[in-house]
């Protein structure tokens, strides 16, 4: 045994291994129970001063039970949130692939932007002289996405991109009601996200189903004729939303002949533009004929996703649509003010068909700022390179994987900034749910499972643009790895992971008994 | 560009592994008359951090902001101290870089954290359960009057007067499509709240009620015979909660028997932010989980028999059930999550409790100040830590007076009711834990300044 001349030893000493500890902790993986099991109703992080002498106005409707709440110091709050944090993949840990959600590096010079007090500690209701600025950087940001996409204007305050899929699909709605036009139908790819069809049904509109031809896209001559099935003059379609680049990967190629197809028809065609970080600076959505897009600020312009959200989705509208946008939103005069046109004076900028108010204020203010910084930061020059390397990168994963791997659509050209593979080749009981679980393993978050939901077993892999080759070609290494073991028939893949903080979890248990709240085991056991 | 790793060689040799022979192929599939000749000329060119920081920093210096004025804004957004740690701990990058948790074996401090969440509002709320949040306040209301109808089958919405009209404007937006017939008038500057004729109101045929609590003026209404009238007749009712520290002092809605309560959360853990982002709350009886719109966090084990907790009941959600989905919600506001669950933590019940009491003293004792001002009256009998004043003349104008000495003196009822000219000289007056009895005495100077200008060029 090797020892320095205090008796320390100085190299590891055989043992036999124990994975099993008396904390359950396994070193710097810590468990960390409920905040209700370690707080209570006495403890608090806060030092508040006295509440001075004064009569009590609540009339009579004081709280005097208790409310239930778990407090703590100040240390172990820190604590608890700490040891949480570490039980998360993030991006700032490593290549987060996962397909359609764009998860690129998130800039830091965004967050300390956000937090100047000016940005920050501002009331949405201030009189508006007061705020003048914070009206510009909204105006500024409205400029540069009608400038990205070549629209003519732009709903600011949707809160992420399903709220602007709403936004937009209202405007389409209100446009053909302003025509006396009552449409029923909302046509929507079988590859769409789920949001979709969502949204159009939410909005009361019946959702159809537009076949995809054999290469992964839109089939045409398909829409043409459902557009034309109710003869001259007489269409019910309202609209349709395509995502291009699609869910597949892939750049809709008819792109324009499928607008000019629907504006004939005399309806609106909606684009998802949860996939424009494929195009951004290099191809405008409005030279292909679209009507209204949302922009996911959370994907595309790098505001963080924050475990899910808060995101941001303005609308890019078309000059058909815009007078039919939602309220507020700025406006700049020719003496240089930026105005904020609200209900009051709507009519004073020319606004009095809109189709009203989607929310409280004025939009993600805190996600424009970390959006504008993106975008200055990047310039045309830099979103162009954006784009591009987006797509290099995911081409490059593409023909990296497809000797391992099933690429559905690897001959339908190039993809444009996610790869889509398929679990066709694996070995018999091996599934894609393998495949993800087993990257967790080597330390990746996995792609995107079972979407599209066209593809059997869908992989859709989305690197991004700021990913190094040396980081795309270690990822690539592991997925290979994974791959041949899964197309072997390794068994041991069915346990991944293992080196997580969980196994993998029981979600239909949870499902069949939800347990959606903490309660006292006294409680809880009553309730059994 | 310093956010982009690849290095020309890099691309070179990638198109290489490719077979393509340049960028340009990659994009072969986009059409002639979308392919452009280079970056767009509209705008400018990459710029260094400094730059953009000097650039944004200037428009940020143009606007007057809360912490240096004597600031009493409120109306659904209100400035509360927030402890350094909550900022500190939202900005560790395994909780802002992290994406919905998906993947539970690598997202359990996401999903633990939603659960405690998911608890912390329930309780406040006095609910058996909770959802992982919406996008804001005026969302959520706007989510619980369909949710509503689906449970009801009904499409008659009874909307108190005191409801944030933002909120109101929201929900007759989503009445456009849902085809509900919304029932609402503005408010009357009155010490009454309307609870009486919403009783009065409720027939066979309603969907629900949906009531502020607080109200947009302040006042505070006890709903329990409101809740038993609805119940009697099968409708829902909603409370909304727009200042969730009130609940610290005043009884839950739950506990006055609230079928679907949503509320805004900026208040705790989320700073004004000019609007955005904020966190809807979103809590209701058990009986109606499966109508929720929005995550939900469960608890569950793992193959080990381990405790964890995932995402449950998807079969909700649009990415499951796609047009047959409770509402097309996706991203909602998990970050303002945390933030709000970790001020909750370092409040706890006794700090809430305490944070509340300071609150309503303070404003109380406000109250009392500015309606010694001569022609200044206050409105409400009841209130928590907001209060309605009526002035001699437009409010709309003395807060402009009054922001131009840099005091902003809270919202004229002008700017939220264009259109009700009986309300023009109703002001809103918050007053949270930041205001000092110096702030007050600036503001009530200020009132008796601008009020007197006012009454002087009235003509007699």
């Amino acid at each position: 045994m090797s020892m320095n001349r205090e008796g320390r030893p100085t190299r590891p000493q055989d043992a036999e291994a124990t994975s099993e500890t008396f904390t359950g902790n396994r070193a710097l993986m810590l468990e960390e129970p409920l905040l209700f099991e370690i707080g209570d109703a006495t403890l608090t992080g806060v030092d508040l001063e006295a509440a001075p002498q004064a009569e009590s106005r609540l009339g009579g409707l004081e709280r005097n039970r208790p409310i239930g709440l778990a407090g703590l110091s100040e240390p172990e709050t820190v604590r608890h949130y700490t040891r949480l944090s570490r039980q998360n993949y993030a991006i700032d840990l490593g290549l987060f692939p996962l397909g359609s959600c764009t998860m690129k590096h998130n800039p830091r010079l965004n967050e300390k932007v956000a937090r100047m007090p000016g940005f920050a500690d501002v009331h949405p209701l201030q009189p508006v002289d007061t705020v003048r600025g914070a009206l510009e950087v909204i105006n500024e940001l409205a400029f540069w996405l009608i400038d990205l996409t070549g629209m003519d204007g732009v709903a600011m305050s949707p809160k992420a991109g399903a709220h602007g899929e709403l936004c937009g699909i209202l405007c389409i709605r209100a446009a053909l009601e302003a025509r006396g036009d009552a449409r029923e139908v909302i046509l929507v790819p079988e590859s769409a996200h789920g949001t979709n069809p969502a949204t159009a049904a939410f909005a009361g509109y019946r959702v159809e189903n537009i076949p995809a031809n054999a290469d992964g896209r839109v089939d045409l001559e398909a829409l043409k004729e459902r557009l034309g099935k109710g003869g001259e003059g007489d269409c019910d379609v309202a609209g349709v939303m395509i995502t291009n680049p699609n869910t597949c990967g892939l750049f809709e190629r008819d792109m324009k002949a499928i607008s000019d197809a629907v504006h004939e028809a005399g309806g609106f065609v909606y684009c998802d533009g949860a996939n424009f970080n494929a195009i951004v600076g290099r191809v405008r959505p409005g030279d292909l004929g679209v009507d209204a897009m949302h922009i996911n600020l959370h994907k595309t312009f790098s505001t963080p996703h924050g475990g899910g959200g808060p995101g941001s989705g303005p609308v890019v509208l078309s000059e058909a649509l815009c007078p039919y946008g939602p309220i507020p939103f700025t406006a700049k005069t020719k003496d240089g003010v930026v105005h904020l046109v609200e209900e009051e004076n709507a009519a004073e900028f020319d606004h009095n068909d809109s189709f009203g108010r989607m929310v409280a204020f004025h939009g993600q203010m805190g996600m424009f700022t970390r959006a504008l910084a993106y975008m200055m930061s990047h310039g045309a020059d830099g979103l162009k390179q954006v784009a591009e390397d987006a797509v290099l990168n995911a081409n490059y994963v593409l023909r990296s994987l497809e000797d391992v791997l099933d690429a559905p659509f690897g001959k339908s050209g190039p993809c444009m900034h996610e790869a889509l593979f398929s679990d066709k080749g694996l070995a018999d009981g091996f599934s894609t749910l393998d495949i993800a679980k087993a990257l967790i393993d080597e330390g990746y978050h996995p792609m995107t499972m079972y979407f599209p939901l066209v593809v059997h077993g869908a992989m859709l892999v989305e690197p991004t643009e700021t990913e190094s080759k040396a980081a795309l070609d270690q990822f690539i290494g592991a997925l290979r790895s994974v791959a041949a073991r899964a197309k072997a028939g390794d068994k041991s893949l069915h346990a991944a992971p293992v080196h997580a903080p969980r196994r993998r979890l029981d979600e239909t248990a949870a499902a069949r008994k939800p347990v959606l709240v903490w309660r006292e085991p006294e409680v809880a056991e009553a309730a059994e | 560009m310093r956010y982009l790793p690849l290095q020309p060689e890099d691309r070179a040799a990638m198109l290489a592994k490719i077979g393509a022979p340049d960028i340009d192929a990659l994009f072969a599939d986009v059409p002639e008359v979308a392919r452009l000749d280079g970056p767009i000329h509209q705008l400018p060119d990459h710029a260094s951090e400094m730059a953009v920081e000097r650039a944004l920093g200037a428009m940020a210096r143009k606007n007057l902001t809360a912490g240096d004025a004597p600031f009493f804004l409120g109306c659904g957004a209100y400035k509360h101290h927030i402890p350094a740690s909550v900022d500190h701990l939202i900005q560790r990058g395994e909780f802002l870089t992290a994406y919905t948790p998906y993947q539970p074996e690598i997202a359990q401090g996401t999903l633990q954290m939603l659960f405690e969440f998911q608890t912390q509002v329930a309780r406040l709320f006095g609910t058996d359960i909770a959802n992982a949040s919406m996008y804001d306040g005026s969302t959520a209301c706007g989510e619980a009057i369909v949710m509503a109808r689906r449970i009801t089958k009904r499409g008659r919405v009874l909307m108190s007067s005191g409801v944030h009209p933002h909120y109101v404007a929201v929900a007759k937006t989503m009445a456009k499509f849902t085809r509900d017939e919304i029932d609402h008038r503005d408010p009357a500057l009155t010490a009454e709240t309307d609870i009486t004729a919403l009783i009065a109101a409720i027939d066979d045929d309603t969907s629900c009620v949906v009531v502020q609590y607080p109200d947009i003026l302040g006042r505070i209404d006890d709903m329990s015979a409101l809740a038993e009238k609805a119940q009697a007749h099968k409708a829902l009712l909603i409370a909304v909660v727009t200042e969730p520290v009130a609940l610290g002092a005043i009884k839950a809605p739950g506990e006055m028997g609230a079928d679907i309560v949503v509320g805004e959360g900026q208040s705790i853990g989320v700073g004004l932010n000019f609007g955005g982002p904020y966190v809807g709350l979103f809590a209701c009886k058990e009986k109606y989980v499966r109508q929720m719109p929005g995550r939900l966090c469960g608890e569950t084990t793992d193959a080990e028999g381990q405790r964890g907790y995932v995402l449950t009941l998807s079969t909700r959600e649009q990415h499951i059930r796609r047009e047959k989905a409770t509402s097309n919600i996706c991203t909602n506001s998990g970050l303002c999550a945390l933030a709000f669950s970790i001020h909750m933590t370092l409040l706890g019940e006794k700090g809430l409790r305490d944070l509340a009491a300071l609150n309503h003293a303070k404003a109380v004792k406000a109250a009392e100040r500015l309606s010694e001002v001569p022609g200044v009256e206050l409105v409400n009998d009841t209130f928590f830590n907001e209060f309605t004043l009526k002035l001699p003349s437009d409010a709309r104008e003395a807060v402009r007076h009054l922001a131009d000495r840099e005091i902003l003196a809270g919202v004229s009822l002008g700017r939220l009711f264009p259109h009700a000219s009986e309300l023009s000289n109703g002001i809103v007056v918050a007053v949270t834990e930041v205001a000092t009895d110096a702030d007050v005495e600036q503001l009530a100077d200020g009132l008796a300044s601008v009020t007197q200008n006012q009454r002087e060029e009235v003509p007699a």
